[in-house]
């Protein structure tokens, strides 16, 4: 049995386009007999994530493998990092322009929210080089 | 078409939460596309179809999977051989009940040109023979009183998404599981008045239930099924279900000899219950400035994407209809439903705010007996492990195919066709650009 893997390039440079590929997996895992919690869950995560790469790091790539024991996201970009992880986790706390917090985004609940919705959640940063957030929604 | 819609109904036995009013008359059918390009659910397939003798048909012809149909009416209106009917009930249907009740909705005010007093409507309904007419929009403005009220004492449930539309109510229940839960646990407008009706009958009549019938003028195929195999309730007390554009011919012949002066009937509702039949009414009518109103199935499809995802924060209220303007724009309306928005505004225009109440209390039969549940009908498999398995087996599919989605094969998309022939419904063959 091979797991199904799902990549996306995520391009930054169009906004109307931020949500399309958490989007594509939410309606994928509708065809799946899964729970909707779980699909909640990652639709919600991943989408934070995506919003997260085009406002912070200029778009990357996200990729999704769909096993039995669950849905791992993988998000990948080379953006500017994160100085500070744990301060970053908080709740509220952003760095998002005013130009992004005036579209409703950068209230500061995109990693928290990350964190709320996957049962686990792996971040590397490494300043100037970029972030990779891992995060699993367990089946079951 | 009666028996038609016996037959039909007798076929939905085996699986009554199916039943559809759409259906198709095969002799008209030319095999086209136009109506698999359009179905929001991606619901019919062009293909030969088996007699029921077992041999395959000569021609391919639309063919509606019931599960996923939501009797939005989009393959009625785009079908330019008239093969996508409604069915319903003919007017004869209710001649056998000793007491006949019309129940109007208030997208009927709106087919007629300068109606300044829907009094008129109803007095023609009544000369036509009806015993009693009753206002659905009476029924409408008291769901609006007691929405206000649920909105303010649920804050939890926010935003409320409207459930009279059927159309909507189906989509939600088998395309947005996460959504179920704000989904409005008021009965429509047409089941709590058909309720009262009734009541209001036996008790003025002294007849037993079963002598009175009541029949509803639909605007739209997916009342006809929300009536005949109702969610949410056992049993609707609507007996039968007419179309609009039936009813429209001879009442103008009635209407044409009213005097206004003469006129007995009192209509019972005001500004907010007539505004549900157009767009916005329904949200104008929780009275709050926290609303969502989107007509139009995309449309609705691209508000409920946003919703599910949480894009859309802060909102108290939100009205989906399937169709363009409202229940004005229903496909057994008869009336461009644009005039038909403005015909509205002119009969609303001198009407009280609101002339049924509720006394801030939710009233009788106000809610549905039981929640609607998820029905994960677009499934690949009979399980998780094999609809795993068998999504492998569509990407794989999908890179062979051209992506052209022209719809030869009989499916709206090559996505579509490759999820079919994982699902067993299809061939790899039907697609005419793959050298086998």
């Amino acid at each position: 049995m091979n797991n199904v893997v799902l990549k996306y390039v995520i391009d930054a440079s169009d906004f109307t386009r931020a949500g399309e590929a958490s989007s594509d997996v939410k309606n994928k895992l509708k065809q799946m007999n899964l729970p909707p919690e779980v699909i909640r869950k990652v639709a919600i995560a991943m989408y934070e994530g995506e919003i997260n790469m085009v406002i912070h790091a200029n778009g990357g790539e996200i990729t999704v493998e769909i096993a039995p024991e669950g849905i791992i996201m993988t998000l990948k970009d080379n953006g500017p990092g994160i100085k500070d992880i744990p301060t970053a986790m908080k709740e509220g706390y952003s760095t998002a322009p005013d130009n992004i917090r005036s579209l409703g985004f950068g209230a500061g609940m995109g990693l928290p929210n990350m964190k709320k919705y996957s049962d686990s959640i792996d971040v590397q940063s490494e300043v100037g080089v970029g972030t990779t957030v891992t995060m699993k929604v367990n089946i079951a | 078409m009666q028996e038609e819609l016996q037959i039909k109904a007798k076929t939905a036995q085996n699986n009554p939460t199916f039943f559809h009013s759409v259906r198709l008359d095969k002799t008209k059918c030319k095999g086209c596309i136009n109506c698999i390009k359009r179905c929001p659910t991606e619901a019919i397939r062009v293909r030969k179809s088996k007699s029921p003798d077992g041999i395959l048909e000569n021609s391919p012809k639309a063919i509606i999977t019931n599960e996923f149909c939501i009797d939005c009416g989009e393959c009625i209106r785009v079908c330019p051989h008239h093969a996508k009917l409604a069915t319903y009930d003919s007017i004869s249907a209710l001649s056998d009940f000793e007491y006949k009740i019309g129940l109007v909705p208030p997208a009927f005010y709106a087919q007629f040109n300068n109606l300044d007093d829907k009094n008129i409507v109803l007095e023609a309904l009544v000369n036509m023979g009806f015993d009693e007419v009753f206002e659905v929009a009476a029924a409408a403005e008291q769901l609006s009183e007691m929405s206000r009220k649920y909105i303010k004492e649920n804050p939890d449930k926010l935003p409320l998404i409207s459930s009279a539309c059927p159309a909507i109510v189906r989509l939600i229940r088998i395309k947005f599981p996460n959504l179920l839960t704000h989904l409005s646990p008021f009965n429509a407008p047409v089941d709590l008045a058909a309720f009262q009706a009734r009541k209001k009958a036996m008790e003025k009549t002294g007849l037993p239930s079963e002598k009175i019938g009541i029949a509803f003028i639909t605007p739209c195929p997916a009342k006809v099924t929300a009536l005949k195999y109702p969610l949410g309730i056992e049993k609707s007390d609507v007996d039968a279900v007419f179309a609009m554009k039936d009813i429209y011919p001879p009442i103008l012949i009635y209407m044409k000899h009213i005097e206004v002066e003469k006129i007995k009937t009192v209509s019972s509702s005001g500004r907010i219950g007539v505004g549900w039949g157009s767009s916005g009414g329904e949200a104008g009518g929780t009275l709050t400035d926290n609303y969502l109103a989107t007509d139009g199935i995309e449309n609705v499809m691209r508000v409920l994407e946003d919703l599910e995802d949480r894009k859309i924060g802060n909102l108290e209220f939100v009205e989906l209809n399937a169709c363009a303007g409202g229940c004005v724009g229903g496909v057994l309306t008869v009336e461009n439903p644009y005039v038909a928005q403005a015909k509205l505004k002119k009969v609303a225009k001198y009407l009280p705010v609101a002339i049924s109440h509720t006394d801030g209390e939710y009233i009788e039969n106000a809610f549905i007996e039981k929640p609607i549940e998820y029905k994960s009908v677009f499934s690949l498999g009979e399980n998780f492990m094999e609809s795993l398995w068998k999504m492998g087996q569509v990407d794989e599919l999908m890179q062979k195919f051209p992506c052209k989605d022209c719809g030869a094969c009989g499916a709206p998309t090559c996505k579509a066709l490759a999820e079919d022939i994982v699902r067993g419904k299809a061939k790899k063959e039907d697609c005419v650009f793959l050298d086998n």
